[in-house]
Parts: C-alpha cells; structure tokens; sequence
C-alpha cells in the first residue's frame, strides 16, 4: 500500500442558495481503495460525488488530488484546461446513464479510442486494437466494434461505457449508480467485471448507490449520508453488521432478503 | 511462547435505536490470549457472545472498550482502533476467518472464490489455483462443482468451499466460526486434521465449535464465555 491518500478531502459544503447539498464532508481516499457513498435520495451523495470530480464547485472547503509527478494540487485552483485533461486521462466517470457518458452516434472503437487520443495516441491501428481488447475485457463481441452505442443494449452500454473510462488506465474512478437502472442478471455480470477490474488495475474508486449489497460486494469502506451530512462511516463489513446511527440501522434493516 | 493474539478488557454492547434505543450488553471484561501453535474453543450457550467476540477481532463489529492486539508483520495493531485500511491490510495478510456461512459472488467460480486470498497477496494466478485445486480436492468436494459459482450448492458443499478459502494462505492467526456445522463424519475428520496441520505450522487458532468429538480433537483450552456474558449476573 502506498504511504499517501490519493485524494484528500476537507470539509467540503455545497449550498443551493439556502439549501444544503452536502455540508462539512472530510476524508481521504487511499490508492486501491474503493469507498462507497450510500444514502437515500436527496441525501447528497450525487453533490458530494460532483463536487470531488470538479463537476460542480464546492461552496467551501478543499479537494486535493496527489498528481503522478507527486505534488497536491487544489482541484478548484486548476485552470479549465488542466482540470479536462486530468477528467480525460488520470480520472474516470461512469454515469448512472450510459448515454450521458458515451457518444451515442459515433461507434463503440471510437468511443474507446477517442479517450486514447486524448492521451496523445494517434497510430490508428494501435487505437483499434486497445479498442478492441478493451471490448473484449467488457464482454462485448468484437464484431460490435462498429456498431453504434444507440444499438447496444443497456448493460451493453454500461459495460462500454466502462470500457472508455479504463481505456487510459485512470487511478481514480468515480461512479453514480453504474448498476441503476438494469436488470438484476445484468448487474450480476457488471459487478462481476467491477470487480475483477478494479482488484486486476488497483483502481481507487468512489462509487455512489443506494443500494447497500452492491456496496458489500464492490467496497472496502463506506460513508451513509442523510440531509447532506456523513452520518457515519468506517469499514464496509463494519457499518453492514454493525450500524451505530439511527438511520443507518433503518437502512440495514430495510434490506428485503430473497 | 509468542502470543500473536491479546484481548484485553473487551466490552460490546448493541444500542436498537429503531427499538425505543435499548442498549443490550453483549460481553464486557473480555480478557485472554492465544499463542502460537494453539487452539483456544469459545465455549458456552447459544446467545452468550461468543460469535460476537470472533466478530469483534475480525472487525465486523465495532467494539465499545478495551483492545485486540494482533501481531502484524512484527509490530503490534490495535484491531479496536484500527483504521479501515489498516484493518483490511491486517486481514489480507495475518488475521484468517472461515464464517459459518459463504458469502457468494454472482459468477465466481468455487476455485476462484477459495483462490482469491492468495490472489489478494500477489500469488500468480496459476499457483493459487493449483493450491486451491489442491484444498478442494481434500475436501472431497466433486471435481464437477469447481467450475461453478457456490450459489446452488448444498450447505455442506457451501462450507467446504468456504473453509478451504480461510486455510489456503498461512495467516499467523485463524479464527473459525462453526466450520463444521453442516459436514458429515468423513468431512469433519478432513477439517480436524486441518486444524492439526495448521497447529503444527505455528498458527494461533481460536473458534466455536458445538460439535463435541471436534471439539475435544482441536481444543487445547476452552475458554467459557459465559464469564464474560452479563446475563451470568441475571441469571
């Protein structure tokens, strides 16, 4: 294990004019770590998660973010620029709607390749194969590779969406309910490939959902936020069979068993 | 002797907030040690604690006082406190546990599901798989069910797989809840003589058994748990 975080994170708020999105959020995320934010909805996860990928500014507080050349660096002091490049590159996002994260009217190869280039690589062969390989490593019949997202279904679309985001092989990988939205056979299959992924890569990965078995299954430690504020946090395992917050037993004691 | 496992002064109480907020005491003054090379059986009634305490040192229950102290790569962590990642680190290479029941990974092969601790510690994937063909296969669990996910075995076949999982690294320390309930006589023998092997390789065990004949074949001390159960005093 590396001796330092991988994002540090100091009590970060979000107002919407009076309203609270997320208020006095502090933690620090290790490399290989994969921390699960659960919660109902409204209770600020999606904020909090926008919020740590620059894709909304905090109100207050700090985010720093350990580059590869081993500085900090304040992700809200970053120039646009800078801050899109490591989004493209260092960063991935994998969007609860496939559509919002893919483009849906180009092919699946270049929705993979167009984050390679991003990277600089410009040899179309070269990019065509990763493409391919990375298809493959989804799950997805190589002879799809030409076909459009718009004609893939949506755990297809999931797992290509996954596929673009890895292609660069980020450090760090926020997901919004990758498994919302599909069927339970599906999710199996996604979460499977999660999984193997993110042990196989040593990804570290902030996953936001409400749904606490793909938070056992996927997560080594979890924050249960309620009104925008982390009520409790620790150990995955810990918090599952021993919730200490009122809202949190609910939660656990909430779960329908099959 | 080397004592790689210390509970002091333990205490661990339940507060049901979804029930008026009452506070059930579970265990206080949990105290012992187990060394290496030992095999120490929680022992007493149901409902007395003793899953509790195994749940307490393997970090899935908070613990309200007192310490856990485990040898870890030569220095001592206080499982108690710890925090999360030095809880896991602390699992992946020193701290074992087969629970009753199997976890099951949709679409995880057995063999892959009793591998992937090794795998966990950067064994080469070939290596861990033949170790975990290896442990099945003294296990007598049917060569056709490797390549399955454990979802649709039977309980039996369920814990074979499990068990094999928490013996296939060499963990300093092995706690075991249980891992005979659901095998038949043949099996038993096999997980006895596990246990043996593990003994002999230096590991400190301790684990719940209600299996008499197991018990008596592992046990080198039984550590009545009543003694730390609250309810001795109601009772």
């Amino acid at each position: 294990m590396s001796a330092v975080p991988l994002l540090k994170v100091n009590d970060v708020s979000k107002f919407y004019g009076s309203r609270i999105g997320c208020r006095n959020v502090s933690f620090e995320l290790w490399p290989g770590e994969v921390l699960a934010i659960v919660g109902e909805s409204g209770s600020g996860k999606t904020t909090l998660l926008s919020c740590l990928s620059t894709r909304l500014m905090p109100s207050s507080g700090v985010v720093e973010y350990h580059m590869r050349d081993g500085q900090y660096r304040d992700l809200a002091r970053m120039g646009e620029a800078e801050r899109r490049f490591l989004m493209r590159t260092d960063w991935g996002f994998v969007h609860q709607n496939p559509a919002d994260g893919l483009r849906m009217t180009v092919s699946a190869g270049a929705n993979v390749g167009e984050r390679l280039m991003a990277v600089g690589d410009r040899h179309y062969g070269n990019i065509r194969a990763t493409a391919t390989d990375w298809l493959r490593r989804v799950e997805i019949e190589e002879d799809r590779i030409d076909d459009q997202p718009r004609a893939f279904s949506g755990g297809m679309r999931q797992r290509l969406q996954i596929a673009r985001n890895l292609v660069t092989s980020p450090r760090l990988v926020f997901m919004d309910e990758p498994t919302g939205g599909l069927d339970v056979s599906v999710q199996a299959r996604l979460l499977d490939l999660v999984r193997g992924l993110v042990h196989d890569l040593g990804l570290s990965a902030i996953i936001v959902t409400h749904d606490l078995a793909v938070a056992r299954l996927l997560s080594h430690r979890m924050m249960v936020m309620k009104d925008g504020l982390v009520i409790e946090q620790g150990l995955t395992d810990r918090v599952l069979d021993d919730p200490r917050e009122p809202y949190t037993q609910l939660l656990v004691s909430s779960i329908l068993q099959v | 002797m080397p004592t790689p496992l210390v509970v002091s002064e333990v205490a661990k109480s339940f507060t049901m907030h979804l029930r008026d907020g009452i506070r059930l005491p579970v265990v206080s003054g949990v105290s012992f040690s187990v060394k290496k090379g030992e095999c120490v059986v929680l022992g007493g009634p149901s409902g007395v604690g003793k899953s509790s305490i195994l749940k307490m040192l393997y970090g899935n229950y908070a613990v309200d006082a007192g310490q856990i102290l485990i040898e870890h790569h030569g220095h001592l962590v206080d499982l108690a406190k710890a925090a999360p990642r030095s809880v896991l680190e602390v699992r992946r290479d020193t701290l074992g546990y087969v629970s009753q029941f199997l976890r099951v990974v949709p679409r995880v092969s057995a063999l892959d599901v009793v591998a992937e601790p090794l795998l966990a510690r950067g064994a080469a994937q070939d290596e861990a798989r033949e170790k975990a063909s290896e442990l099945l296969a003294k296990l007598n669990l049917p060569r056709e069910l490797w390549q399955l996910p454990p979802a649709t075995f039977s309980g039996g076949e369920q814990q074979r797989v499990n068990i094999a999982r928490g013996f296939i690294t060499d963990h300093e320390i092995l706690l075991l809840d249980e891992p005979t309930a659901s095998l038949d006589a043949k099996n038993r023998r096999v997980v006895v003589e596990m246990i043996a092997a593990k003994k002999a390789e230096g590991v400190a065990l301790l684990g719940i058994f209600h299996d008499e004949e197991v018990r008596d074949a592992v046990a080198d001390r039984i550590l009545d748990v009543s003694a730390f159960s609250p309810r001795k005093a109601a009772a």
